[in-house]
């Protein structure tokens, strides 16, 4: 090995992964230098997790080499990376609600060190790193940004050199964001190395100091995020010019269809949110979109709509002008509504079945007439099968075979899939929980169109959705949701990424601005 | 070296073929294990379990009468297993279908007539079917694990049949031995063929399987059945309620394994005594699995588990070993059924640890 002046602090050479015959991660090659901020770009299903999961222990590369400070090295679990020197965030928090922020920290190190000691590191660490955070505190009662704070705390007591975050951002309000972005500066100006996966272009520009982006498993692109523009970038990740959504501009907005009237639900679980005197209307041609940072009612607010889980007062929900707080969901279909949950697999979607099957899962009771014959209620397949057809043609459903299981369908596929299944019977009210979650910037901006052309047609769409990009691109109407609360709708045209952020950190109209401002 | 599984894109189409095949052959070569074990020829000793069985006429006869109650049972499981209802009491089920489909021919038996076997058929389904209530009620209610209480009752039931046969219903003229009267000939259930026993229970259990198939397969009602046990949010999502479907699911096995009660008792037995099924309904549990939970399945699944009823008989009289070899034998079946079928989701590899790593880790 050539001994260098500037040895990087993490060389990965031809790293592949197969599972089976499908390549997650296809001879990637990618350098990061010591106290660099190192973005990994890509769409959903581009390896991004893959080959960190590699670098981080938690799956064995087929072939390849990692190469840590000059020399080669075999990660083969989470200690071994920990005790090499990387440490990393995940997305989905691995924290346990009814522990304390010290003890689940506790749960990650050594056996054998005192409690007291683990939550005084914890709390010193967290102050000299600007990330506040009290070590007795339960991590229920805790803000998903705080617990973003817990898994990084307990990466950085382990004194990496290497700190891998895995869309950090994508649960956090704008406010949140731009802290986490200063102690990203701090760890930097310490000489630590981040590699920072995100499919948000704008922050990466903004933080990156270089950025290496995959495309179905390959290295498509090395640069200095700075040096392009968004729509460069974009062209890197998705390999074609992403489609702008075009507005609506100027539909005259019909009747109310939708109307939440004082709606409260008490939580159905210790760690759900109950929602508090929420009040809607989304009128035909319109597009509400509700903001809002994960876990502040919003599947709540979903179920209560969609009458999974119908609330006590009849009134309290109104679709198409008729009360239906205590009727079920497939009363509501009837009624011409539709719905798009957030979860795909197990929810929107059985996972094993094929496509056709998962149409006539939402569609069985609507369209009973052309999918359901006779007394015994046999299944018309052939019809069934006809219309799965039309939908993913209509939708672009990407999918090997005629009528495969759900579950092998990428994310994006199977979005537009659920989306398609409810524009299909033309729905006078659509009500849809992140439609673009976790899906590639191809798809979401073929979902995002779709329900833009809905409104144009006539249609009242309620958007709950965490992404502002998404909420801009649509909306007509905005409201935000914080903590079961749901602010007033302001018409998008007149509200600011900053008052947003307010409004999302639980900053009501009753609190002026600027004291609020100070408060953070 | 180590062994990983390797999850499979989809459900491997062989493998939920050949699984069943594959754990049939490794009970085959572990119960030849083990008659080696106990010093009998493993090639003789198989023979008599599982092909002497299969040679005679009479025998098969008996092999249609143990399958019967098994096919029933097990094709009725196979539905409540598909929707993620867990009914292992269907041994009681079965044993209450028995005693409330007997009420007429030991508390009525003057009343002979063609409407008599009917009418029990009728009763012992609907008394299996109240007895499932009791679960499905403290499940839908009370949110309690069906899998524990179902299996309790099954101790009151056989306890109940014990105490009945005793007591209040001993025949008086049964020289105190504890049996009910016997039935009289419109109380029984006829034999299908002139050339042995085999009653029309089997007839029955080939029909509800068969029919329960097409529910499964082109029905909504089927359809609800998978989607809820698969997940019960997408059940929740497609209108569906999991609620109703652990009282339908519940109650259509209670019945099935309440009609094969009575038809066990009318059709083989006669009469009531203490002990009336040689554990059906636990067996049946491996048949609804080892049929893949395909009520199609449990028709060959059964005739195979009946088989090993028979074989344990035959192994006891041709080469003298215990009876309880059947147990062991199904005990073996379900334990590699259920391992076979990980074959159908994963693939198993073994990968070894290859030199060039070895030295990259030294380094």
């Amino acid at each position: 090995m050539e001994a260098s002046q500037n040895v990087a602090l993490l060389t990965v050479n031809k790293l592949t992964k197969l599972f089976g015959q499908f390549a997650a991660c296809n001879g990637i090659d990618l350098e990061i230098q010591p106290g660099e901020i190192h973005a990994l770009l890509g769409e959903n299903g581009a390896g991004k997790s893959t080959l960190v999961k590699m670098l981080f222990g938690v799956l064995a590369p087929t072939s390849g080499q990692i190469v840590w400070k000059g020399q080669p090295v075999r990660i083969s679990s989470p200690g071994e990376a920990r005790k090499t020197g990387i440490g990393m965030v995940f997305q989905h928090f691995s924290l346990f609600e009814a522990l304390t922020v010290a003890e689940n920290i506790a749960l990650s190190l050594d056996p054998g060190i005192s409690l007291a000691r683990i939550a005084e590191e914890a709390a010193t660490l967290s102050r000299n790193y600007g990330l506040p955070l009290d070590p007795h505190a339960h991590v229920a009662d805790l803000s998903v940004g705080e617990r973003q704070r817990i898994e990084i705390v307990r990466a950085l007591l382990q004194n990496p050199s290497l700190i891998i975050l895995d869309e950090p951002t994508s649960v956090l309000t704008p406010q949140e964001a731009d802290r986490l972005f200063e102690t990203l500066a701090k760890l930097k100006a310490e000489g630590r190395s981040v590699l920072y996966i995100s499919h948000r272009l704008e922050e990466v520009q903004r933080i990156c100091d270089r950025a290496t982006v995959l495309r179905h498993g390959k290295v498509t692109g090395a640069c200095d995020p700075r040096q392009e523009t968004p729509a460069s970038l974009a062209r890197m990740m998705v390999g074609a010019e992403v489609e702008s959504v075009k507005r609506i501009s100027d539909i005259p907005s019909g009747g109310v269809q939708l109307e939440a009237v004082n709606l409260s639900v008490p939580a159905r679980t210790p760690f759900a949110v109950s929602l508090k005197d929420v009040n809607l209307r989304v009128k035909a041609g319109e597009i509400l979109a509700i903001a809002g940072v994960a876990g502040n009612g919003q599947g709540e607010l979903f179920d209560a709509l969609s009458g999974e889980y119908p609330v006590g007062d009849n009134n309290a929900v109104r679709i198409r002008e008729k009360p239906v707080g205590r009727l079920g969901i497939s009363g509501r279909r009837l009624l011409g509504a539709g719905f798009v949950p957030e979860e795909r697999h197990g929810h929107a979607a059985v996972t094993s079945m094929p496509l056709s099957d998962n149409l006539v899962l939402a569609r069985h009771k609507s369209d009973r007439k052309a999918f359901i014959s006779g007394p015994l209620r046999l299944i018309r397949h052939a019809a069934v099968k006809a219309a799965t057809k039309r939908i993913c043609e209509a939708m672009d459903v990407r999918k090997s075979g005629e009528d495969p299981a759900a579950g092998s369908l990428s994310g994006g596929n199977l979005q537009k899939f659920i989306v398609g299944r409810e524009l299909d019977r033309q729905p006078a009210v659509l009500i849809v929980n992140q439609p673009t979650w976790g899906v590639d910037a191809g798809a979401a901006s073929r979902i995002r169109q779709a329900l833009v052309d809905l409104a144009r047609s006539g249609s009242a769409v309620l958007v709950i959705s965490q992404d502002l990009d998404e909420i801009f691109e649509v909306a007509t109407e905005i409201a935000v949701i914080s903590e079961g609360r749901l602010s007033k709708p302001y018409p998008a045209g007149e509200l600011s990424m900053e008052k947003i952020g307010l409004l999302m950190g639980g900053m009501h109209e009753t609190k002026s601005a600027p004291e609020a401002a100070h408060a953070h | 070296m180590r062994i990983e599984l390797e999850k499979r894109a989809g459900q491997s189409a062989f493998f939920s073929f050949a699984s069943p095949l594959l754990a049939l052959v490794l009970t085959g070569i572990a119960g030849a294990i083990l008659f080696a074990l106990l010093g009998k020829s493993p090639l003789d000793a198989l023979y008599s379990f599982f092909i002497e069985p299969l040679l005679e006429v009479w025998s098969l006869h008996e092999l249609a009468i143990k399958a019967a109650p098994l096919i029933l049972i097990g094709a009725g499981l196979c539905i409540c297993y598909r929707s993620n209802n867990w009914n292992i009491g269907a041994e009681g089920q079965f044993t209450i279908g028995a005693i409330t489909g007997s009420i007429l021919p030991i508390m009525f038996p003057d009343f002979q007539n063609g409407a008599v076997l009917p009418l029990m058929l009728i009763m012992g389904a609907i008394g299996g079917a109240a007895f499932a209530a009791i679960p499905a009620f403290l499940k839908s209610r009370m949110n309690t694990n069906e899998i524990l209480t179902s299996l309790m009752l099954v101790y009151i039931a056989q306890l109940f049949l014990d105490w009945l046969v005793r007591g209040v219903w001993r025949n008086p003229g049964g020289m105190n031995f504890p049996e009910s009267v016997t039935f009289s000939e419109s109380a029984t259930l006829p034999a299908m063929l002139e050339s042995g026993r085999a009653h029309w229970a089997f007839a029955f259990a080939i029909v509800a399987a068969v029919l329960l198939w097409f529910m499964m397969r082109f029905t909504l009602k089927g359809f609800e059945v998978s989607v809820l046990g698969e997940s019960e949010r997408a059940g929740r999502f497609a209108g569906f309620s999991s609620r109703r479907m652990i009282w339908f699911s519940m109650l259509l096995s209670g019945a099935l394994a309440g009609l094969a009660g009575i038809a066990e008792v009318s059709g083989s037995i006669g009469h009531l005594q203490p002990v009336i099924s040689p554990g059906y309904g636990f067996t049946a549990i491996i048949v609804a699995f080892l049929g893949r939970l395909n009520p199609l399945g449990a028709i060959a699944s059964g005739l195979v588990l009946a088989l090993t009823y028979l074989g344990g008989e035959a192994a006891q009289l041709s080469i003298g070993v215990s009876d309880k070899v059947t147990r062991v034998f199904q005990g073996l079946l379900l334990f590699f059924v259920l391992s076979c079928d990980t074959l159908i989701r994963y693939k198993v590899r073994i990968v070894w640890d290859s030199l060039g790593n070895k030295t990259q880790g030294g380094a």
